[in-house]
């Protein structure tokens, strides 16, 4: 198929309880939202895997570049003073 | 008493299982990956509600049949479902347009069989009411987009709807046996029914840029058991299993 004739993708997010985030569960083709949102019902949500969808055009999201992985994530790499873990927490507090 | 209902329950499982069969064949051939599971779906949905419908059957039955008797085992006389549904695959046109028009009357039947006296009957429209609805959202949407898209499309869809229009006046026509189960409170009141789906269809084809032909109505007997020539071929793959491998089992 010609590529300009190809129906444009989109991003599936799915959320599997209420109160729970919606999380990226793939992509699919789709020429519109409502038709977006159909075909993710009916190829991620079959088997009972949600309660709300999200789609967004591919073409809209933004993502960084992994050239510049060295420049974006490795400075962090040394730094583990940054997770919260050198506080000393009281025994009453759980689940943290 | 049981006799009638039993038929009128076969007449209901059948026309959704000719159609769920023809949906079937698509599986795998669908235009792209998600429109292919979506009719696999919608062909999945209907074999679930006529499951029950034939598990109620057998136990009107009296237990001297079983729900498979009554899927594979008769003969092409003594299924009676509606001809729109035994019409075969054309194009992705012919296939939206058969199922717009059947969900359109699905879904209005279903509606009116939740209060049925019957309570098998009411259950089994409870359970199969958010489907239709479904997949008579998914069938207008893509009436719209095949209507009012391309010219190329626009075509086809039109002719899929003069072919097949003229089979819908078959859903209408009351039979001895449907105005008898809807005295009963049992059956869906047609007249009621003709109209909840002609105010769904004005809707759907003024947005999809799509006419009504000038064709008369078929004369269709699906309902008593006489078909068209391809329920012969329909049923000889659909029973193939159960007629060279008696009482197989999976």
């Amino acid at each position: 198929m010609n590529k300009e004739r190809e129906w444009p993708l989109y991003e599936v997010f799915i959320r599997s309880k209420n109160g729970l985030e919606h999380r990226h569960v793939g992509s699919l083709h789709a020429a519109d939202p409502t038709m977006a949102l159909e075909n993710a019902r009916d190829v991620y949500t079959r088997r009972q895997e949600g309660v709300s969808i999200w789609v967004v055009p591919s073409k809209e999201i933004h993502a960084s570049n992994p050239e510049n992985q060295g420049e974006l994530f490795e400075p962090a790499k040394d730094k583990a003073y940054r997770h919260p873990t050198f506080y000393e927490l009281p025994i009453e507090l759980k689940h943290i | 008493m049981n006799a009638s209902l039993e038929k009128y329950v076969l007449q209901l499982a059948d026309t959704s299982m000719i159609l769920a069969h023809r949906l079937s064949e698509c599986c795998g051939h669908g235009p792209t990956l998600e429109t292919d599971i979506a009719l696999t779906n919608i062909s999945l949905d209907l074999f679930g509600e006529v499951r029950s419908y034939f598990q109620y059957a057998a136990k009107l039955s009296g237990g001297e049949k079983t729900e498979d008797d009554f899927a594979f085992l008769r003969t092409e006389r003594q299924y009676y479902n509606l001809i729109l549904t035994e019409q075969t695959n054309k194009d992705f046109a012919h296939i939206i347009v058969r199922q717009f028009l059947f969900d359109n009357y699905h879904y209005h039947l279903v509606e009116q069989l939740l209060t049925s006296k019957d309570e098998t009957l009411s259950a089994i429209a409870h359970k199969s009411i958010k489907e239709a609805k479904y997949h008579l959202r998914f069938s207008s949407e893509w009436m719209k987009r095949l209507g009012d898209g391309t010219s190329i499309s626009h075509e086809k869809t039109q002719a899929a709807f003069n072919e097949l229009y003229p089979y819908v006046a078959e859903c209408f026509i009351a039979t001895t046996l449907e105005i008898e189960m809807l005295e009963k409170g049992i059956g869906a009141d047609l007249e009621k029914l003709e109209i909840d789906f002609n105010e769904t269809l004005e809707g759907i084809l003024q947005a999809a840029k799509i006419v009504k032909p000038d064709t008369p109505a078929r004369i269709c007997q699906g309902k008593e058991g006489i078909h068209t020539e391809h329920m012969g071929y329909l049923l000889a793959e659909f029973q193939y299993m159960q007629r060279a491998y008696p009482n197989m089992t999976w």
